[in-house]
């Protein structure tokens, strides 16, 4: 290609060749390049105008005690309000941690049976049905979790609200799941069949060709496809707004009802006034929520890319 | 030939067994699923109808249909594609066909991951700070829809560039040395040839966003309005939001109505989904190269 590239210019430093098609693919040029580095502006002006909005609070009533230690989020307390995130994050963490404890287990041996077990037909429906399971929109898992969920467990487990931990943890790994599926399932397809082959040739069982050498040899892609449901999770909004209860608490049990960051600002942003400290501390929320995930998708990113090179 | 030895029993054995957990597993994701959808069929079928979904909602939105959200969803949907696929496509073209690769287009990929890694709450934030407020839109359509303009992106330019990564590098190469410019390459041999890969991402990024929510509650989407939205400037109701809406916030909303709200919500989004996978099988059967 790049010599091609060189032919070219050569070619057109011959012939001078600046007419018109010159000057268009030059103009071109720059308005795809400048749609190609958008992401990347998109990804600061996200930051920028998010503190922005929640500068002022930033200043003058954030305090890194309060905010990270206090279990207390008041903010609407006329008197002292209290802008206390540990029990949003203790909820946030408690239904992510839960629904990773569904997820993994499930979209792991699911990657593994359309991977390595399933063939032909079989396997193009299991994709299939794995991407369609993955497109449900988080309102209608939150529906799901506050309409179906909720009497469920009030009558399995003698309860009196079924919103709460088990609930909201339940709904986000089965929605977690399918996408932690398909990026396991890519991961496994990443390791080159000449391990596989290797392995069989050596009289290892398909079991044993899948424990000894496929999973070690994609263990950094699984990694990557757990972190990214961790990263899901977090930032998952509907669903945890409509099934955890959404009380402020730090979860002793299952059955408590908790809320979580994500939550927090979706129920609180309408009710709050432009500029106003609790309108603030919202976005200090959303500041920090974009600090997390960022920082578990570039980990993510970088656990995948290192199987890539290596 | 060989007379099985008991560990080759034992091996198959254990294999057997694996192979059926590992079944088990699969199935297990996908049962509750499809019991929930069951669910939701049996109890929101019954109030489907064509005045369900071409009517007003009446008395305070506990009766009546849904259609100032579903042509609402429309609106939103519409604007946030017009904004969104020139974008991603010429962001894809850029990344496949004239990116180097080198740390600044690692740069930019790293970004496309973020910002489809961003909580779409923070995505509200970003559109009430920067299109609400900065650039004065108000909570309107062209607000909504901007903000899942710039969170569907990611969508577009995946699918984008995949299909042009799929177009031989000596269909390029035939055109360069018939003298075109690198412009004259993409627009009559490269796009022609990824332009069904192109429409089954757009697709996909329609049933995106068409079931999010987060990110148009507080930048245009109304709880409740009793007009049409007449421009991009005006507010309007959207279905997934509607959903919410009757799901939580309106008291004495009969059974039945939010399970049909979802229902149709989860329709369109499947369909869409269903439709942009068939495409991609098709292309993929018919494919000459």
């Amino acid at each position: 290609m790049s010599e091609i590239q060189t032919l070219q210019q050569t070619m057109s430093a011959d012939f001078d060749s600046r007419n018109l098609d010159w000057y268009i693919d030059k103009l071109v040029q720059s308005v795809v390049f400048f749609a190609g580095i958008s992401a990347i502006i998109f990804i600061i002006g996200i930051f920028v105008f998010i503190t922005i909005e929640g500068f002022g609070f930033l200043l003058e009533d954030f305090s890194f005690r309060e905010f990270f230690l206090s279990p207390f989020w008041e903010p609407s307390d006329e008197d002292a309000p209290e802008y206390g995130i540990l029990a949003l994050v203790a909820g946030t963490a408690s239904v992510t941690g839960l629904a990773m404890v569904v997820a993994i287990p499930f979209s792991l041996g699911a990657a593994i049976f359309i991977g390595e077990f399933a063939t032909g037909k079989l396997r193009e429906f299991l994709k299939v049905l794995v991407e369609l399971l993955a497109a449900i929109p988080s309102v209608v898992w939150g529906f799901i979790g506050l309409s179906i969920m909720n009497p469920l467990i009030i009558d399995l487990f003698d309860v009196p609200v079924g919103l709460n931990v088990l609930n909201a943890g339940v709904i986000l790994g089965l929605m977690a799941a399918p996408i932690m599926t398909s990026i396991a399932e890519d991961a496994l397809k990443a390791v080159p069949d000449r391990y596989r082959e290797a392995a069989e040739a050596l009289g290892a069982t398909r079991w044993q060709v899948i424990f000894k050498t496929v999973l070690p040899a994609a263990k950094n892609g699984l990694l990557g496809a757990v972190l990214l449901g961790v990263g899901r999770g977090f930032g998952e909004t509907m669903a945890v707004l409509m099934a955890t209860g959404h009380a402020v608490n730090i979860p002793g049990s299952l059955f408590d009802p908790v809320r979580a960051l994500t939550a927090t600002i979706a129920a609180e942003l309408g009710e709050t006034a432009v500029g106003s400290p609790h309108y603030q501390a919202l976005f200090t929320i959303g500041i920090f929520l974009f600090i997390i995930t960022f920082l578990i998708n570039l980990t993510a990113d970088l656990i995948v890319r290192g199987i890539r090179k290596g | 030939m060989f007379a099985e030895s008991e560990l080759n029993i034992r091996n198959k054995r254990v294999q057997n067994l694996f192979r059926i957990l590992f079944l088990m597993m699969t199935v297990l994701l996908v049962i509750p699923v499809i019991i929930i959808l069951g669910m939701l069929i049996t109890k929101g079928g019954s109030i489907i109808s064509i005045d369900f979904l071409f009517t007003y909602p009446t008395n305070g939105m506990t009766a009546g249909g849904i259609f100032p959200a579903l042509l609402g969803t429309v609106w939103i949907v519409a604007v946030a594609l017009l904004a969104s696929v020139p974008l991603g496509v010429a962001a894809a073209i850029y990344l496949n066909e004239y990116a180097a690769d080198n740390w600044f287009t690692r740069l930019i990929q790293l970004a496309i991951i973020n910002l489809a890694g961003v909580p779409s709450i923070v995505h509200a934030l970003f559109g009430v700070g920067a299109f609400v407020i900065f650039f004065g839109f108000g909570t309107s359509i062209l607000a909504a829809s901007l903000t899942l303009a710039i969170m569907t992106l990611p969508v577009v330019i995946v699918s984008t560039r995949e299909s042009l990564r799929a177009v031989p590098q000596a269909f390029r190469e035939a055109c360069w040395n018939m003298g075109a410019t690198r412009w004259q390459t993409i627009r009559r041999v490269v796009l022609p040839n990824a332009v069904s890969g192109i429409l089954t991402g757009v697709i996909l990024e329609v049933s995106r966003t068409t079931g999010e929510t987060a990110p148009i509650m507080f930048t245009g989407a109304a709880f409740f309005l009793p007009f049409l939205p007449q421009g991009v400037f005006d507010q309007t109701m959207a279905l997934s939001l509607h959903l919410f809406v009757v799901a939580t916030q309106v008291p004495g909303v009969p059974e039945n109505l939010p399970y049909g709200v979802a229902l149709v919500l989860i329709a369109m989004v499947l369909l869409m989904n269903s439709i942009s996978i068939a495409f991609r099988m098709y292309l993929r059967g018919k494919k000459k190269w």
